[in-house]
């Protein structure tokens, strides 16, 4: 049992899935019991989103100090934006419509990345002045005219199997894929490597360039599937429908137990770290805690979390 | 080759001067009435706060850290200067020592558990937004009249907000750039480890650095309601944003310590002057933040351009 224990702990990600348990439990105590099980399927319905952009964050994050992709928020926006513009509410023109979303996104990652390897800018500040760019875009674009999915978008978004949401299904399958590319393919192990040392990477032969620049690209067009899945859900696209997935972004990769040096990344702690944040404001909603409240505790317990879990401490 | 490298050096840190001159001349001659005591005033104030916010960021990134947090942190300090400094002074101003204290406090977690400050300052943006939101619920509040007289204080011939700017420049100048403590918190920026080595504790630079970053937030945020006479906890929200691109615009670096205060207050000048620039431009509203984006852009594609010269020597 101890033994268990041990193997356990030493998980980057058992931090995320105890974290989210005592949160879940905490609130079913609350309420006696009652909707246990739909809060888990609430939680799991919009953790999704966060997973997805979370992905792609921590394949960013894992490529080493300083990168980071600050214009998911917008690039879930400009893909919302897109994705029901051009679907316009047709079934017929839902693959049309996904594929203009995906190729803005696609646009994006590599306008990010020519920023950062041509000009030389920094990750945080080439992906920080593009989402400017790219939030104009969407507005100047979008119109703030609320446009209603098509049937078939809003249907797969919203669809359930046995209380799991398809959508769920859909993203435990990415997931898996996600891992396997780390693990199992020479792009996978070249991004730990980089992250690792970039200068041991390049003396070894490996293609820097073309793996980071894969990794932007990646990065936004995960971004680009949760805008056009979030719009399926949530009933159209909205200006401000990115909002909120910055911090849940990077929060879900270091509550994981990603490394923020690099090198290390870790897919189910995303998993676990997603259902926490999102069960976090079930409970303070359940406990009725003001606005004020819930943005303090919220704060609190996400710095609380990363404090326990632990910064790195295999740091060179 | 020398007197090349030296024009590269000066030119490199002519840039932020440049782009401010290019800006304000563009101005002037999209709105030739702006080129006045009182045009200059009224475009100018508030690059006051932001100047001061910038400040703060700056201070964070000398330790080689990233503040997310300085614009709900002013959002803060506003709310607290519109209802307890104004009703009880001496509550209010314990509550801002409390504010600084809390960066200070931050910085220890930071540097004892080696946490990313990304992380925690945004999850700290949070907490600062929090209490704002439960100081004042909705907009309101009023700032203390001593703070509305400094902040419309009329100075013959040249504009109060660009001598606030220079004093504010040359005060952290001499703190930072000249003083002896002032090379040992940009070298820990250098190299941390060097510094701990040669005695200096890392905890100490980095709490004393997040604390001047409260402190100048403090600055920023009593200064902000000095103009609008009334605060909102989200009334600084894009200051995050201006802090960085401020900073990073007059020529600062992201790692190694090196920064430079005259840039900084250059760049939050050029920013806040850029928002003038665009609404005379007609430029349509949607359009107004991605503009903010292609001139960061423009300037640092500048940069870079130098320094490619600089390198291929």
């Amino acid at each position: 049992m101890t033994n268990i224990w041990t193997k356990l702990r030493a998980q980057p990600w058992i931090w995320s899935f105890i974290a989210m348990i005592a949160v879940w439990l905490a609130t079913i105590a609350f309420t006696g019991g009652q909707g246990a099980g739909e809060i888990l399927t609430a939680a799991l319905s919009f953790a999704t989103f966060t997973i997805i952009i979370g992905l792609g964050q921590m394949m960013v994050i894992t490529t080493g100090p300083g990168n980071v992709d600050l214009s998911i928020p917008a690039t879930i926006t400009l893909a919302g934006v897109v994705a029901t513009k051009v679907m316009d509410t047709d079934n017929a023109r839902l693959l049309i419509g996904i594929l203009a979303a995906l190729g803005a996104s696609f646009v994006v990652g590599l306008f990010n990345y020519g920023l950062i390897r041509l000009l030389r800018i920094p990750p945080i500040i080439a992906t920080l002045s593009s989402s400017f760019l790219i939030l104009s875009t969407a507005i100047s674009y979008g119109r703030g005219i609320r446009i209603k999915p098509p049937p078939m978008l809003a249907d797969f978004a919203t669809t359930r199997i046995l209380g799991v949401p398809l959508l769920a299904i859909f993203v435990l399958a990415l997931s898996i894929g996600i891992a396997l590319l780390i693990k199992r393919t020479l792009y996978g192990r070249t991004v730990l490597a980089i992250g690792q040392n970039p200068r041991a990477a390049r003396l070894a032969g490996l293609n820097v360039d073309l793996t980071r620049f894969a990794t932007y690209l990646l990065s936004a067009l995960l971004a680009g599937v949760t805008g056009i899945v979030l719009s399926g859900f949530s009933g159209g696209a909205a200006l401000n429908m990115g909002e909120g997935f910055l911090l849940a972004s990077i929060a879900v990769v270091v509550i994981g137990g990603t490394s923020v040096a690099g090198g290390r990344a870790n897919v189910p702690g995303i998993w676990g770290a997603a259902l926490f944040i999102y069960l976090l404001d079930t409970m303070l909603n359940t406990f009725g805690a003001s606005a004020g409240i819930r943005l303090i505790m919220t704060g609190v317990i996400i710095i609380a979390v990363i404090t326990i879990a632990g910064g790195d401490r295999q740091q060179r | 080759m020398t007197a090349l490298a030296l024009n590269r050096k000066t030119l490199r840190a002519l840039l932020p001067l440049a782009s401010l001159a290019l800006v304000l001349a563009a101005t002037f001659y999209a709105q030739p009435r702006t080129m006045s005591y009182f045009g200059l005033n009224l475009m100018l104030q508030y690059a006051v706060p932001i100047a001061l916010a910038t400040i703060a960021q700056m201070f964070i990134i000398t330790v080689n850290d990233l503040d997310l947090s300085i614009g709900p942190f002013v959002g803060l300090v506003g709310c607290i200067g519109a209802t307890y400094l104004h009703d009880t002074p001496v509550l209010g101003i314990l509550a801002l020592l409390l504010c600084i204290g809390a960066y200070a406090a931050m910085a220890a977690l930071i540097h004892l558990r080696n946490l990313p400050s990304i992380v925690v300052t945004l999850g700290a943006s949070f907490i600062w937004l929090g209490i704002a939101v439960m100081i004042l619920p909705s907009p309101g509040g009023k700032a203390p009249d001593w703070l509305k007289a400094i902040m419309s204080l009329q100075v013959p011939l040249i504009p109060f907000p660009i001598i606030a700017a220079l004093l504010i420049a040359l005060l952290v100048h001499i703190g930072l750039m000249t003083s002896s403590y002032g090379v040992i918190m940009r070298g820990t920026g250098g190299n941390p480890r060097a510094m701990a080595r040669a005695g200096w504790s890392e905890l100490k630079t980095k709490m004393v650095m997040y604390g001047l970053a409260g402190f100048f937030g403090v600055l920023s945020g009593l200064s902000l309601i000095g103009l609008t006479t009334s605060a909102d906890a989200h009334i600084a929200d894009r200051y995050t944003l201006y802090a960085i691109a401020g900073v990073i615009l007059g020529g600062g670096e992201f790692v190694g310590g090196r920064v430079s205060p005259f840039g900084a207050v250059i760049g939050a000048l050029t920013l806040a002057l850029a928002g003038s620039f665009l609404i005379f431009m007609r430029i349509s509203p949607d359009w107004q933040i991605g503009a903010q984006g292609a001139i960061l852009i423009i300037v640092l594609a500048l940069r870079a351009l130098i320094s490619a010269g600089e390198a291929r020597r």
